[in-house]
């Protein structure tokens, strides 16, 4: 007897859960098992997406960088225990789950690199700290499904922020793939909300959308990138802009997007006589 | 008392034993229908400038609504300021809805601004209290200047089946109230059953209310499409049969605009028009104020808004 393969309805993911479009809609995308349908999300996707992260920014801005650090090496240990699925879905899997645990590392060490203990004229301790700017926007990376995805991901929330991702058009099944994982793992639900369909239709209300904090135009449209930043514009949203041509995502990481998405906050402390 | 229920339901109040047959006999609520029927009117789509008529509508009916115990003046001036003018453009809320102590201050701050003052009484939000103490906390509030009054039905007696005590009490409480129109609270959480909620909205406007609302907002469930729709069934035959028009306030739990919108399809199908107006229907409402503000900006603007962009209460 013959068995009935068990198909896999792909979906967005947001708040934690796994919902279908709000719209109904799919669309086709290229998968190693043939054609398959990909959730095509809306705008009203995005609104929902931004109002689950932002309602996770406090819980997760507020763990120890200790704690997120944990949670985050963890998501690399489910990663290494798929890498045959997430091999099939695309290249680079290990450097993905490696640049993972780069990142996740960082955690409690970037405020000693980003931070400073400042010498005053007077007696205060004068104290700069990175603290996270709140919600970000990421378009994430079109041609590199995985490795692309964690290099603009884990940089933004290893510090406390939440992301709403719009995942690679042409090949978003990685990113479903990685939200399985991260709705596995310890990373509250919110922390990360993974949006699928057409860039185009997805990034404008995610670039005007007044209640986030930051926007990585990584993987804007050529000629969507320069009315994308002007919609950030409208509420001084942190911004990170398309690079022409598309970096080398297999290079080595820097903490340039890590530091993209912090506010340093200055302490004046009186030193006690 | 001496108050008897407009024609033809005269007799019913004559005594306990008509009051119950009458009460007894009303139609039972077909749950499944009801809840079914809430649904269904819970999907319609209501899109661009009939959605922004709505939402001013909304905004125009809230009973914008402190009740906490840490309540302070300056706290109720600040929801006063918001209530008159809730944002750039907006039309002001219908009333500023305070505990009893809070009404001078309410009234100070809304004065010539159009804003009435609700104020809830008898012993809200539990109703455990003497006849007389609840009547003085009515006529305070009155004296004070509220000319809202919401008050608490004795739930205890009501599912002891004393339906002739309630019904007493909010004829009293309608007598101390004056000139002040008097929102009856029938606190559905605690009802158990939609059956109760037909009869104590019944009873409520036998009794002269002038306004029948589901909750206290201190009991989940609150407010929920379905009991207001069974509410909002008894008022419209309560005018058919008598010609007097009660208003509806669902309140608590209604908190975003989406949600209020639902409700005013609901007034649309279940009584008509003649509901759709702040003077005869409100919200019980405080954070869905800052929803609808936030949609009407999004409307206005084109992009989403967020809470960093209203007041935080």
């Amino acid at each position: 007897m013959t068995r009935l393969p068990v198909l896999k309805t792909y979906k967005l993911y947001i708040g934690g859960k796994f919902p279908r479009s709000e719209s109904g809609r799919s669309y086709p995308v290229s998968s190693p098992s043939g054609v398959v349908n990909a959730a095509q999300g809306s705008r009203k996707d995005v609104r929902d997406a931004v109002v689950a992260a932002r309602a996770a920014f406090g819980g997760w801005s507020r763990a120890t960088a200790y704690n997120r650090g944990q949670v985050l090496y963890r998501v690399a240990e489910l990663l290494e225990g798929r890498r045959a699925e997430f091999g099939r879905l695309a290249p680079d899997v290990d450097e993905a789950i490696d640049r993972w645990v780069w990142y996740a590392g960082w955690t409690d060490k970037i405020a000693q690199v980003a931070g400073n203990a400042n010498p005053v004229a007077g007696p205060y301790f004068n104290l700069s700290v990175p603290e996270p700017t709140g919600v970000v926007g990421i378009l994430a990376p079109q041609s590199s499904p995985l490795l692309g995805l964690v290099s603009v991901l884990a940089p933004a929330i290893l510090t406390g922020n939440t992301a709403v991702v719009i995942a690679s058009e042409s090949s978003p099944l990685a990113a479903v793939a990685l939200a399985e994982v991260l709705a596995t793992s310890d990373v509250p639900g919110g922390v990360v909300n993974i949006v699928t369909g057409r860039t185009a239709e997805l990034a404008p209300p995610l670039a005007g959308h007044l209640d986030v904090n930051a926007l990585d135009l990584a993987g804007a449209p050529v000629d969507l990138a320069a009315s994308l930043e002007g919609l950030a514009a409208e509420n001084l949203k942190r911004v990170v802009r398309r690079a022409d041509p598309e970096p080398d995502w297999t290079a080595e990481p820097a903490l340039d997007r890590v530091l993209a998405f912090t506010e340093t906050k200055t302490v004046w402390h009186p030193i006690g006589v | 008392m001496t108050a008897t229920a407009p024609p033809p339901y005269s007799d019913v109040t004559r005594s306990e034993a008509s009051l119950r047959r009458f009460l007894h006999g009303l139609p039972g609520v077909d749950q499944v229908g009801a809840e079914a029927r809430a649904a269904m009117l819970g999907t319609r789509s209501i899109k661009t400038t009939a959605k922004a008529w709505a939402l001013d509508l909304a905004i125009r009916m809230i009973d914008l609504t402190t009740l906490e115990g840490a309540d302070t003046p300056g706290k109720v001036r600040a929801l006063c300021a918001k209530g008159r003018h809730p944002g750039p453009g907006s039309p002001p809320v219908a009333a500023i809805c305070v505990y009893g102590d809070m009404v001078p201050t309410a009234v100070d701050a809304l004065r010539g601004s159009g804003v009435h003052v609700a104020a809830v009484a008898t012993a809200f939000p539990s109703g455990r209290a003497a006849l007389d103490v609840k009547l003085a906390d009515t006529r305070h509030a009155v004296a004070d200047g509220a000319d809202e009054i919401d008050m608490v039905i004795d739930r205890g007696a009501f599912l002891s089946g004393r339906h002739q005590q309630v019904y007493d009490e909010i004829v009293a409480v309608k007598d101390a109230c004056g000139g002040a129109h008097l929102k009856v609270i029938l606190e559905t959480g605690e009802l158990s059953t939609y059956d109760n909620v037909r009869r104590a909205s019944w009873l409520a406007m036998l009794a002269g209310a002038d306004f029948i609302k589901t909750s206290t907002g201190k009991v989940s469930p609150a407010a929920t499409l379905p009991v207001t729709l069974v509410m909002l069934e008894a008022v419209r035959d309560f005018r058919d049969a008598t010609g007097r028009q009660v208003g509806m306030k669902p309140a608590g739990g209604i908190r975003t605009a989406k949600d209020a919108i639902k409700y005013l399809v609901l007034v649309n199908e279940t009584t008509g028009e003649d509901w759709l107006s702040p003077d005869w229907f409100r919200f019980g409402a405080s954070s869905l104020l800052n929803d609808l503000l936030m949609q009407r900006d999004k409307l206005a603007t084109g992009h989403y808004s967020g809470p960093d962009y209203v007041t935080l209460d």
